[in-house]
């Protein structure tokens, strides 16, 4: 009981401190200076009509290698968790993994495999066009893990090959680091896009090399995040 | 009322509730739900003091040309920010929830009072 | 008109907060979770924010509850395995 009236003092606590945040707070009218700076000349510097993109894929291109890492991280240590009960277990394999999950029915069976061509075009759409409609690498991959997701729920005896997986994701993690070192070789820094020729304003070949580092990051992001649904869908039982 | 004033108190109360549930919640589980509410939460505020008067998004078409946008359209730089940090959260819950599932396989139980190590 | 909708949203969103903590049963717990998070990227979207609301639609509400389901499912098989040895156990005592 007096566990409990100390945390609610604590949140009391934080909602008083957070209080004078909310309440005197108007709608701003103006940016901040960097905000301002990028939406100024965020689009004749880098030709991206997206801004989002432009801060995530070149100004805080750094912080998008690092977010990558991380989801890096956490594939593997998921990975490791559940890998590391298998062999434990291995020995009494059988009736129960079998009785407790089915396959997909017809109609979803069916379903799934029309669709997957489709949402797999879909994401690829979303990470290509990123510099120029919302969306995005992050978003893309999104979609085409849920492809995958989709194909698994049809069909709960499916194997997935983590080779492909693996390969693909480690090649668009180089890739991403080579083009941000070409940055660096050819332009003013590492993650610069300006290597490749600016293009038309709001063509699909455009924004320098923009398109090219949000589709590795698409499939890098893809790649990990079927790796990690696939490793929590697999029965280790 | 305005809409940056809503957007942070419910962001607030949101963050609010997921620290009440990781305070008070025993259940791994429910803790896990409680951390990705509270992730929300601090999504929403950051969203909220993003927010321009009148803003829309930050990308050029014919209805936003390239020289007039100051003013027009909100900071994208938190969007950027929280972009990412919903991926991460992502990844972050993943692991927690494995986490939980092993603790689960070993101690026959999702209470967090079955995870005697933590104590101090 | 946009507040509106900004406000309706926020007390489904905070009820269904309330509600991921408070119900019995936790696959409806992490359903309500995944409501959260679908409200959350409607008022993104208001605010002037479609490519986070889009990453929250995408991954908060939909992959996050997967996630959290096939995590629940786990626990589920390994509860079941846990009650059948222990059946199994008790017999082989009896006998």
């Amino acid at each position: 009981m007096i566990k409990r009236f100390i945390i609610v003092l604590a949140l009391a606590a934080i909602a008083v401190g957070l209080y004078p945040l909310a309440w005197g707070i108007q709608d701003a009218e103006i940016l901040t200076e960097v905000a301002n700076e990028y939406v100024e000349n965020g689009a004749d510097d880098l030709g991206a009509a997206n801004l989002v993109t432009s801060v995530v894929v070149s100004y805080r291109g750094l912080d998008t290698l690092g977010e990558i890492t991380v989801l890096f991280a956490a594939t593997a240590g998921v990975t490791m968790l559940f890998a590391a009960r298998k062999p434990k277990k291995s020995g009494q394999k059988g009736s129960l993994a079998d009785d407790s999950r089915r396959t997909g029915s017809e109609l979803l069976q069916t379903g799934a495999d029309f669709l997957f061509p489709i949402l797999w075009m879909f994401g690829m759409y979303i990470f290509v066009h990123g510099h120029l409609t919302p969306g995005g690498g992050f978003q893309g991959g999104v979609v085409l893990a849920s492809a995958v997701l989709l194909l698994l729920f049809a069909d709960s005896d499916r194997k997935m090959g983590h080779t492909l997986l693996q390969i693909a994701e480690a090649l668009s993690g180089a890739a991403y680091v080579a083009v941000g070192l070409l940055g660096l070789w050819f332009a003013a820094g590492f993650l610069d896009p300006r290597f490749l020729a600016a293009g038309e304003f709001g063509q699909l070949f455009s924004a320098g090399a923009i398109p090219v580092i949000y589709a590795l990051i698409g499939i890098k992001v893809g790649a990990e995040l079927t790796g990690i649904v696939d490793t929590m869908r697999r029965s280790a039982l | 009322m305005n809409i940056t004033q809503i957007v942070l108190i419910l962001g607030f109360l949101l963050s609010l509730i997921g620290f009440w549930g990781l305070l008070t919640r025993r259940d791994l589980f429910r803790m896990i739900i409680s951390f990705s509410l509270l992730d929300t939460g601090v999504h929403m505020i950051m969203i909220g003091i993003g927010y321009i008067k009148g803003g829309t998004a930050p990308i050029f078409d014919e209805a936003l040309a390239v020289g007039e946008a100051v003013g027009k359209v909100v900071d994208p730089v938190p969007s950027a920010l929280v972009l990412t940090a919903i991926v991460i959260g992502l990844a972050v819950t993943a692991l927690m929830l494995s986490y939980a599932v092993r603790v689960y396989t070993s101690r026959k139980s999702l209470s967090i009072d079955a995870v005697k190590e933590l104590k101090w | 008109m946009s507040m509106t909708i900004l406000i309706v949203m926020g007390v489904l969103m905070l009820s269904g907060g309330i509600a991921a903590l408070y119900i019995k049963d936790t696959v409806s717990a992490i359903v309500a979770a995944g409501v959260v998070s679908l409200l959350a990227s409607v008022i993104f979207l208001i605010v002037g924010a479609p490519d986070v609301a889009m990453t929250e639609a995408a991954i908060g509400s939909a992959l996050t509850t997967v996630v959290f389901l096939f995590a629940w499912s786990r626990i589920k098989e390994a509860e079941k395995e846990k009650d059948t040895l222990e059946s199994d156990s008790a017999e082989e005592g009896g006998e």
